[in-house]
């Protein structure tokens, strides 16, 4: 039988969402790639392409990028603190400012597309 | 009231009900047998374990010697987190009147609440995690300040016990064979620390290879689990600095 890790804690989190969102961004490149590409092919692509921006749906998955770029962002902040400075026991607040950082710009994606 | 001298509350050595236990039997194809155990005031994990293994099913197997939180012996999974059995009161544990204790995790079983240590222990010596001498007994003793920053991180983590818990609560351990796991490592952060250990070119070597320091996710599962307060991720990350440094000086091989 296996036994479940006992996980439930702001350091995994962290890890949890740096991997996660890592993983998602990594998935993403492609289509942003794919998505730049269509100017060497001149400006009207490029239009056409980000006109499909003003779909709701991509408005969503828009945001969803920005929050995603955040914690990971935040969460890569995180291990460098925690590799390269000195230790600081207030590690967890740390990682509650990113967290909160990321929901912060989240909400201001929010309100200024809205 | 205040408690003074030896009288000690009526309550402390009364039964105040009953737990229901769920211990694993077995090895890694056992399963759970339940027991119905009084509850004491006061009463450890350890107490119940003992309290069955005397009372209800003499074959159970664990593993215990000072019953202080001295040995590092007792770690077992309790309610599905490593603990040491010895210091943790059922009453802060148990919910609602349950407890369900299993072995450690990421160790081998051997019966019911018993693990193999063996792999804890060989993973200690590939970290290089002993002393190695510079003198003879005839030299005079190494003078160390111990408000030297040195020694300050030696001892941050010297009062480790051995207990398996940090092992079984790490994640990187579950998932990379080769990892050497929190307890090794910080070992190998308090002999690099220690100016009395003529290793540190040694330690440094065998903690940067394949499952060394720079295999910690940094999750902190170790920190949080650790019954004596240590704080394996902060000598991880120490170790991961000091190879690094050492990488781009020149030093390290």
């Amino acid at each position: 039988m296996r036994l479940r890790p006992a996980r439930n804690h702001p350091g995994f989190w962290a890890f949890a969402a740096h991997r996660v969102s890592g993983v998602a961004l990594a998935l993403f490149l492609p289509v942003h790639f794919l998505l730049l590409g269509t100017a060497l092919d001149g400006a009207a692509g490029l239009d056409s392409a980000l006109a499909l921006t003003e779909n709701p749906l991509v408005k969503i998955a828009e945001w969803g990028l920005v929050v995603l770029l955040t914690a990971h962002l935040m969460a890569g902040l995180r291990v460098l603190v925690l590799e390269f400075l000195p230790w600081r026991d207030s590690m967890k607040r740390l990682i509650a400012l990113g967290a909160a950082v990321a929901a912060v710009v989240g909400v201001i994606f929010l309100v200024q597309v809205g | 009231m205040a408690v003074t001298g030896t009288e000690r509350p009526a309550e402390t050595m009364s039964e105040t009900g009953t737990l229901s236990v769920e211990v694993w039997r077995g090895r890694d194809d056992g399963r759970f047998q339940s027991f119905t155990v009084p509850h004491r005031a006061n009463q450890t994990v350890l107490d119940i374990v003992t309290w069955i293994q005397r009372h209800a099913e003499p074959a159970l197997a664990y593993r215990f010697a000072c019953r202080v939180g001295v040995c590092g012996s007792c770690a077992m999974t309790v309610n599905g987190k490593p603990r040491w059995t010895c210091r943790t009161h059922v009453g802060k544990v148990a919910v609602d009147g349950h407890l369900r204790i299993e072995p450690l995790r990421n160790l081998p079983r051997l019966k019911d609440l018993a693990v193999d240590m063996t792999p804890f222990f060989e993973k200690w010596q590939a970290a290089e995690g002993r002393f190695h001498p510079t003198k003879t007994r005839r030299d005079p003793l190494s003078t160390i300040s111990p408000s030297s920053p040195k020694r300050q991180a030696a001892d941050a983590g010297i009062e480790c016990i051995n207990c398996g818990v940090c092992h079984a609560a790490c994640d990187v351990v579950a998932w990379n064979d080769d990892y050497l796991g929190p307890a090794a490592l910080n070992r190998a952060w308090t002999l690099v620390n220690d100016e009395r250990d003529g290793g540190k070119r040694t330690v440094l070597d065998a903690v940067s290879q394949g499952g060394g320091c720079h295999s910690c996710h940094s999750h902190g599962s170790c920190v949080e689990h650790c019954p004596v307060g240590l704080n394996p991720t902060r000598g991880i990350a120490g170790l991961k600095r000091m190879t690094l440094v050492g990488l781009l000086s020149g030093d390290a091989g």
